[in-house]
């Protein structure tokens, strides 16, 4: 349980935490968390002011007991509109200090960290790399990129099957990121969810492996459709498997036709070099 | 309308199932748990802005193509509100129809998934003209 705030694993709110590191952080501005909080607070809140503020309420429901009965707000605001404004924020400070930022999407297995791994080894003599680590538990994927000497921040999102945009923003600050760097942010495996929640990423990228079925894109649509890059991993295995890629890039290019693939072994280094010399064009 | 709800979320989080029994986690596991939670938020807000105490009665609308489960929304929403200005709140939602128009042949369309193609050419260029809307269309405070 953490002292500063009482809230500990069985509140399942987000924490950010830093190999090697015994301090964590817990995001307060998280929709769960404030949620509960503030539901507490604001009865008891509304309890305390009932009794001292009396004189004030029966003023107001004297005058305007008419037109407060019932009052319809035509508000027409966007229920993720709290989350693409912290995106907004994200992706103004990255343009701000030239940081391109990639979402790494992907069901749970698929190799989105192994694929981080190799491609941090291979280039990080020249390309500035920071990492963020989003996982239900453990900080075991912060772990693995920590021991290449990359900066690390793992968010564990406790109950939570999604990064969103203020959990991104705190993890950011712990950083301290220069200027001109890639910054690799690799979401909760998970297909569905983290699609609907923007980051502040530059370009999001789903990774998709041979051992899963080539009718993935049309049964996740949503991730392949919000997604700009596809690398299909595992490439190695083609020969055990029972997959025709060209269907899965078929089935891809129906939900999202602007997605642009890479086909790679993360084991073996097959197809990164194609990868690779994507991300030094961006940079 | 349970029936849907679990073999959705088989796929997704079978992990979770096997191993957590208790509902509560299931439903944790959710991004319509997120919306829902989102909307309180909304409502907790705007009622706070108007002086009011509690919503009566709450209308959203939410686009075919807007990736939220209705089911899923319905099934968490009691205990995404309890204890909030929601709780007791009347819950309308307008479902939106999803549209497209072709980027090659300019035809316009009914969209029922994301990746529905061009029914005159064929074609998956399309730009969406609606059914992505995810929003609290307004709040009836009291």
């Amino acid at each position: 349980m953490c002292g500063t705030c009482g809230c500990g694993s069985d509140s399942n709110g987000p924490v950010i935490s830093k190999p090697r590191e015994n301090e964590h952080v817990h995001l307060h501005s998280h929709d769960e968390h404030h949620h509960n909080h503030h539901s507490r607070s604001h009865h008891e809140h509304h309890h305390d002011g009932h009794s001292h503020a009396h004189p004030e309420h029966t003023h107001t429901h004297n005058s305007h007991s008419h037109d407060h009965k019932h009052k319809v707000l035509e508000i027409e605001q966007d229920i993720l509109q709290n989350n693409q404004i912290l995106a907004a924020r994200n992706r103004g400070y990255f343009e701000a200090k030239n940081i391109f930022a990639l979402n790494l999407v992907s069901s749970p297995g698929s190799g989105k960290t192994s694929l981080l791994e190799r491609t941090l080894a291979d280039l990080k003599d020249e390309i500035p790399f920071y990492v963020i680590e989003g996982d239900q538990q453990t900080l075991n994927d912060a772990n693995r990129i920590d021991a290449l000497k990359i900066p690390v921040v793992q968010i564990n999102t406790g109950k939570g099957c999604h990064l969103e945009s203020d959990m991104v923003y705190d993890a950011v600050k712990e950083l301290e990121m220069k200027d001109n760097s890639i910054l690799m942010i690799e979401n909760v495996g998970n297909l569905v969810c983290p699609s609907m929640f923007d980051l502040g990423e530059s370009k999001r990228v789903v990774i998709i492996s041979t051992t899963e079925g080539e009718d993935k894109p049309i049964k996740y649509p949503d991730m392949f459709h919000t997604s700009d890059i596809c690398i299909i991993n595992k490439i190695d295995l083609l020969p055990y498997v029972n997959i025709d890629v060209q269907k899965l890039k078929d089935y891809a290019l129906q939900v999202n036709p602007k997605l642009k693939f890479f086909e790679v072994s993360a084991t073996n280094g097959d197809g990164m070099d194609a990868w690779y010399k994507w991300l030094k064009s961006i940079k | 309308m349970l029936h849907t709800f679990f073999s959705d979320l088989y796929h997704t989080f079978s992990f979770y199932i096997f191993c957590n029994f208790e509902s509560i986690t299931i439903l944790k596991e959710m991004h319509e748990l997120s919306i829902a939670l989102g909307i309180v938020k909304i409502a907790e807000d705007e009622t706070k802005k108007a002086n009011a105490k509690k919503v009566s009665k709450i209308e959203l609308e939410i686009g075919v193509l807007a990736g939220v489960e209705i089911d899923s929304l319905n099934f968490v929403w009691s205990s995404a509100v309890e204890e909030t200005v929601l709780e007791h709140a009347e819950k309308e939602i307008i479902v939106i129809e999803g549209k497209g128009k072709c980027i090659d042949c300019d035809t316009e369309f009914y969209m029922e998934n994301i990746y529905d193609c061009c029914p005159k050419c064929g074609s998956n260029f399309k730009g969406i003209l609606k059914g992505k809307e995810l929003k609290v269309k307004s709040l009836e405070v009291i």
